[in-house]
Order: structure tokens, then C-alpha cells, then sequence
């Protein structure tokens, strides 16, 4: 499904992504932590295509095509959703809209019909009952004003409609109360599925209690330094980031 | 009227010495070209073609009625002692195109509210420029008059039929006259083809404790100039003039706007937004005025702009002279860009890259459109604003940001504003 190589990206002329490997087969559930400053969302971020972080080396493919060499609109349209860690207000664009725009945005690529208006409303209302979303939501504007855990539950939202094959999720669960958390958990399990593959960015074990991984991996200095079973996510809990951080900077003072 | 030998003397209209035409008839406008080219508002209607009414194209009210709309030509012929009064008093042209104005109009629309008289619907007043074979120059002059207590919305569309053979100028000016506790919300749409000039002026005299609004929309033309002066001259008169330019192509905007505060306790907001695109120019020069009298004014300006082009221009001179203590002025005007965060948001979500800038950019240019109160009118102003941004209108319902005080004259402060623009502030 995915397929990342010696990913090495940078931002505003500094080396973020330092050789990035991971493979996530269809159907499984990845999880990515790691200390702040990581490179966690720099990965979702390339990941999604956005354009002030470049690719200095390395290869994504996705179900067997170049990801990279795609534009945001056509990542999306082969399946590929990000739930933003800071998702963007967008004033004077009602929400509503904006998920019919994209919705069938992605089928127009597909050769599929517009959904009509009534359709669309039906089924937005069913999904934001899923999230428990309040329907005063539909016409304000795209996460102005939304508060922290509204806005998670708003990129949610977003992920059901436009059932993604590949979905990251980039720290959905922080900001999030307890019920909050079982939603969203809740909204992404209802995703899985054999084809669907999922990249879950979190600090926090309480919501791999919920979205079980099949391998977590830690990112630190913008490398994978270490992967494992779900046990991994436990054992960080007890112990931090210390001893890997210890461990890089004695391979760092030997490198 | 009178008539004199003046020329346009003014470096600006240099483009518009031409000849004009005096012909009586519909100059072929029909009412299925023009049912494409306005909106129909359900009310009274003037149709003027090239600065001429067409009387089969025109609705009007029974004679008697407190509202009266008729062709100023009409009244002159008919009634000059009405005109009278009203061309005594502040008749000296401001300029050389007004002047111009006065020389060679023949006809504009004649509005009157009696006392307490309400027009329901809008009264629309359409100037038609149509394609005659060789270049024109029309010129209307046309009066408001609203006795104290009435009220009305009057709109102005400015349109032609193209391809317009050779130059086409509308050189057209309406004087609003409020009398004390009167309301008048005066619209123009300027949806012209790109090939023609427009010169327009709305001058205002407002009595105590009127209401006034216009609200500007510059469209289309391919050099527009449209002037909005108000003399609040009355005890607690309130203005609200607002506008929407959106040059593209080789367009030029020019905004003049001045609000003079002459007297004590009057309220004025100006706000005007601009997206420039290609190597269109706007030009916002608004000026509040507060005269030695001007004892608590409350006067703010607000400018903001959208570039979307690194070859657009935009000049903005949000300007303040005030002669009175006691008064309350804020004005301020900025410059931006689109959100590039908000354009990546949008594209990630599937939908590309220029429906994308389309749907931020009418997100931007949407709080001047929800501004219309006519509903007729702010549909039909949406779909022009969104096609001129190659952007597509939802119909999900209410734009998110309506603004429920449309048209009453309550205008918002500065500095609000929607739209994901990265802006910078312009020292005035
Ligand atoms: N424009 C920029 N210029 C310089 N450094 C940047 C820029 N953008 C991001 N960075 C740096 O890149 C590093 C990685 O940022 P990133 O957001 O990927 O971290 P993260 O792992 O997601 O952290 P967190 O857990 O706090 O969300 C940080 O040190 C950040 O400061
Ligand atoms: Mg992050």
C-alpha cells in the first residue's frame, strides 16, 4: 500500500526528514511517535503534497504509483486523507459547502455524477451524528471559531465522507476529551477495513487503547529509530524518550 | 436644464470626447436581451438605452401615487415647476465631467417620495449602452427625492450590449436628496462589457437624521469611475457607502468617495474591498471630512484588498481632515494575499488548485455581496461576482456570513472582514 524509501525532506533551507524507511501493507494501522520536533507532521505534510516542503531524496509510492510526483487534489483523489494536527479556519466558505465541493471534487475524477444537495445532506447528517457534531456546524464556516475538539471531530467528519484509503491522522486525539476521544476513536475504526491503511500520529498509549496498531514506530531527528508491536507504545509510556535520545546522541558523536 | 458649452477638461477624460447620439428609440434592446443582462427586482423599472428611456421596457407608477418614478425628460416636459426647486439650489458642477453631465444629459430617472411615502420593492433603473456603430456618449442626470419620513431602494445597473463598436462612455450622475427622518438605499451594479467607460457620480445631501446607503459594485468596463459624495448637512444623518471592485484583465477602478460631516452627531461608515487580478488597478480614495460644526461625528474607513496577481495594482488613501473637536475617526486599509495554508487545506481535501484560489477568493469578495439587501438583487450580484472569480456559487443554503442588517444602514466597524488573506496594514 505504502511503500516510504530514504525519505529526506527539508523546510525553509533546514533538513527536517533524515531518511525516513516504512512500509504499511493494506489493511494495517500504524502508529508514529515521537518527541516534539520529531518531524511527525513534516512526514504527514509531505505526505499530502504540501508545497513549502521539499523532497531531497528518497521515494513514496503508493499502491504502486509515485506519490510524490502527484499534485494535493490527485493524492486525494487516489485516496490519500490527512486529518490536519492544526486544521485550517477557512472564513466566508461554510462547511457544508466545502465538503460537497470536495466530495465531489473526487468523484468528478472518477467519472462519477455530482451527488445532489438533498442526497448530500442525508448522508452529512448521518455522518456528523456519528461524530456527535452539532448541525449548526453545516453552515458556519470551515473550523472558524470551532473550538479545539470541534475541529478534530470536523477533520473526522471529513475523513467518513470522503472514505479515504490511506488515512494519517496527525495528533487527532490531543485537545480531545475523554468522550471526545472515544468518538473520534469510534469514527476511524468504523474506517477499517482489508484495502484501508492508516497512519496514526499520537503521544499518548489512550488512544492506541482505543485504535489498536499493528506497529508502532518512534520518529526521532527524522528518522525511524525504532518499531515494534503495540507492546512499544507501553514501554514509551514508562520510560520516554530519554534512552533513545541518549542513543542518538552517542551514534551522533560517533557518526 | 441648462445648457452650456462646456468640454471635458479633465486629462482623465480624455478618452471621452466623443460624439453623442440623440436617437429616440430602443437602439435594439429588447426585453429578452435585457432579461439576460439584469435582474428582474419586481418593482417600477427605467430603461434607459444609450441615456434615452425606453418606454416599453419601463414600468411606472400611477400618476398621484406618493412614489413617483418617471424619466426626468417627462417631467421637465411636463411638470418643470417640480424640477425647479431642485435645480436652483446646489447646481454647480464639481468637475468637468459634471459639467458635462449637466451640458449634455437629456434625460435620467426622476424619483419622488411623498411624505411618508414607501416604495416596496426596488425601483431599478437601467442604463443600457448598445452597440449603434460608432463610438457614443450618454449622459444621464437623474434625481432622488425623498420628503420626510418616506423611504426606498433604488437600484442602478449599468450594462451594455456588446461587442460595442468603437468607444462607449456613460457618463451618469444621480443626486440623492433626503429630507429629515428619510431612508434611501441606493445600489449600482456596474456590469458594462470590458470595452466601454463609466463615469458615474452619486451626490447626497442628507437632512437630519436620515438614512443613507449606497453600495457599489464595479464589475465590468474597461476604465470605470464611480464617485460617491455625501454632505451629511443634518442633525444625527447616518451614511453607509460601500463598495466591491474586482479589476482584471487591463480594468481600472477609481473610487472616489467623500463623506463630509457638517453638522453635529452624524454617523458614517465607508467600507470598500478589492480583488485585483491580471493587471487590473483599483483606486480606493476615500476622505471624511469633519467641518468645524462636525461636534460628535462618528466616521469610520475601511479598505481592504485582495491581489492575486503580482502585475495588479491597488491604490488605496483612506484619508481623514477634521476641523471639529469632539469626534470619533477610524479608518485603516490593507493589502494581502491569498492563504497559501488555506489553498493547500482545500486541495488535500480533492478539490484543485483553481476552484480552490476561486472559492477563497469569492469567500473574500462574499461580505460585500451579503451587504444587498434585495434578495433578488444579492443573488443575482452573487453569480456575477463568482463567474468574474471563475468561482462556483454553493447552494447549501445561506452563505455562512450573511449579514442580517443588509441594507438597514447599520454598517459594521473596521477591521472585521472575511476571507483567508495573509494581509499587511497600509499606513495611510
Ligand atoms: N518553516 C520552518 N523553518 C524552520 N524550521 C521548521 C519550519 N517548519 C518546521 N520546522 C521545524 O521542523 C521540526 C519538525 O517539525 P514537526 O512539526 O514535523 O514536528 P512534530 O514531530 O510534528 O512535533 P509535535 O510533536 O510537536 O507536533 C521542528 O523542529 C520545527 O521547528
Ligand atoms: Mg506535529
Amino acid at each position: 500500500m505504502l511503500h516510504i524509501e530514504n525519505l529526506h525532506a527539508s523546510t525553509a533551507g533546514t533538513e527536517i526528514l533524515r531518511g525516513v524507511n516504512l512500509d504499511i501493507a493494506p489493511g494495517e494501522v500504524h502508529a508514529i511517535m515521537g518527541p516534539n520536533g520529531s518531524g511527525k507532521s513534516t512526514l504527514a505534510h509531505v505526505l499530502s503534497g504540501r508545497p513549502d516542503y521539499e523532497v531531497t531524496a528518497g521515494s513514496v509510492t503508493y499502491n504502486g504509483v509515485d506519490l510524490l510526483a502527484l499534485a494535493p487534489e490527485e493524492r486525494a483523489a487516489a485516496g490519500v486523507f490527512l486529518a490536519f494536527q492544526y486544521p485550517v479556519e477557512i472564513p466566508g466558505v461554510g462547511n457544508l459547502y466545502f465538503l460537497r465541493t470536495a466530495v465531489n471534487s473526487i468523484r468528478a475524477t472518477k467519472g462519477l455524477d455530482p451527488i445532489a444537495v438533498t442526497t448530500f445532506i442525508k448522508m452529512a447528517d448521518k455522518a456528523m451524528d456519528a461524530v456527535e457534531m452539532d448541525k449548526s456546524m453545516k453552515n458556519r464556516s470551515v473550523n472558524e471559531g470551532f473550538s479545539g475538539g470541534e475541529k478534530k471531530r470536523n477533520e473526522i467528519l471529513q475523513m467518513t465522507m470522503l472514505e479515504p484509503t490511506l488515512a494519517i491522522l496527525d495528533e487527532t486525539d490531543s485537545g480531545l476529551d475523554i468522550d471526545a476521544l472515544r468518538i473520534v476513536a469510534n469514527g476511524v475504526n468504523a474506517l477499517r477495513s482489508p484495502e484501508r491503511s492508516m497512519l496514526v500520529i499520537t503521544h499518548y498509549q489512550r488512544l492506541l487503547d482505543y485504535i489498536v496498531p499493528d506497529k508502532i514506530h518512534v520518529l526521532a531527528a527524522g528518522r525511524i529509530v525504532r518499531s515494534g508491536g503495540k507492546e512499544l507504545a507501553l514501554e514509551l509510556e514508562a520510560s520516554g524518550y530519554a534512552d533513545i535520545e541518549a542513543e542518538l546522541a552517542s551514534k551522533g558523536a560517533t557518526a | 436644464m441648462t445648457r452650456t458649452g462646456s468640454t471635458c477638461d479633465l486629462p482623465r477624460c480624455s478618452t471621452c470626447r466623443l460624439p453623442s447620439v440623440r436617437h429616440a428609440d430602443s437602439h435594439g434592446l429588447t426585453a429578452e436581451a435585457l432579461a439576460t443582462l439584469a435582474p428582474d427586482l419586481g418593482g417600477f423599472r427605467l430603461v434607459f438605452a444609450n441615456g434615452h428611456l425606453v418606454a416599453e421596457l419601463s414600468t411606472m407608477p400611477d400618476p398621484g401615487s406618493g412614489v413617483t418614478v418617471a424619466s426626468l425628460a417627462s417631467v421637465l416636459a411636463t411638470d418643470p415647476d417640480r424640477l425647479e426647486p431642485l435645480f436652483a439650489g446646489r447646481t454647480a458642477p464639481a468637475d468637468g465631467m459634471a459639467a458635462l453631465n449637466l451640458a449634455l444629459a437629456d434625460d435620467g430617472a426622476f424619483i419622488h417620495l411623498a411624505t411618508g411615502a414607501h416604495a416596496d420593492a426596488p425601483i431599478h433603473v437601467v442604463f443600457c449602452t448598445t452597440d449603434v456603430g460608432h463610438p457614443v456618449l450618454a449622459s444621464t442626470h437623474s434625481l432622488v427625492v425623498a420628503d420626510p419620513d418616506s423611504s426606498a431602494t433604488v437600484v442602478e445597473t449599468h450594462i451594455g450590449v456588446g461587442p460595442l463598436a468603437g468607444a462607449a462612455c456613460a457618463n451618469a450622475v444621480t443626486r440623492v436628496v433626503l429630507a429629515p427622518q428619510a431612508t434611501v438605499h441606493h445600489y449600482t451594479v456596474q456590469d458594462l462589457p470590458d470595452t466601454a467607460f463609466h463615469l458615474g457620480v452619486v451626490d447626497v445631501i442628507a437632512d437630519h437624521d436620515s438614512t443613507f446607503t449606497a453600495h457599489t459594485l464595479s464589475l465590468g468596463a474597461a476604465i470605470a469611475r464611480h464617485e460617491v459624495r455625501v454632505h451629511l448637512d443634518g442633525d444625527g444623518a447616518d451614511a453607509t457607502v460601500t463598495g466591491l471592485y474586482q479589476p482584471a484583465g487591463n480594468q481600472y477602478h477609481d473610487h472616489p468617495v467623500l463623506v463630509e460631516h457638517n453638522t453635529t452627531n452624524c454617523t458614517s461608515r465607508q467600507i470598500y474591498n478589492g480583488v485585483l487580478d491580471d493587471h487590473g488597478h483599483g483606486v480606493f480614495n476615500g476622505r471624511i471630512m469633519v467641518a468645524p460644526a462636525g461636534m460628535g461625528t462618528d466616521a469610520t474607513q475601511s479598505n481592504r484588498n485582495l491581489v492575486l496577481s503580482d502585475r495588479a495594482e491597488v491604490d488605496t488613501r483612506p484619508r481623514l481632515e477634521i476641523l471639529a473637536d469632539d469626534v470619533k475617526c477610524a479608518h485603516g486599509a490593507t493589502v494581502g494575499q491569498l492563504d497559501e495554508t488555506a489553498v493547500h487545506y482545500l486541495r488535500t481535501r480533492g478539490i484543485p488548485e483553481p476552484a480552490a484560489r476561486g472559492m477563497l477568493t469569492y469567500a473574500f469578495a462574499t461580505e460585500m455581496v451579503d451587504r444587498i439587501g434585495p434578495p433578488a438583487l444579492r443573488a443575482w450580484a452573487a453569480q456575477l461576482v463568482a463567474d468574474r472569480l471563475g468561482a462556483v456559487l454553493g447552494d447549501d443554503g445561506p452563505p455562512p456570513d450573511a449579514n442580517p442588517d443588509a441594507g438597514t444602514g447599520t454598517g459594521t466597524g473596521t477591521g472585521t472582514g472575511t476571507g483567508s488573506v495573509h494581509t499587511e496594514e497600509v499606513t495611510p
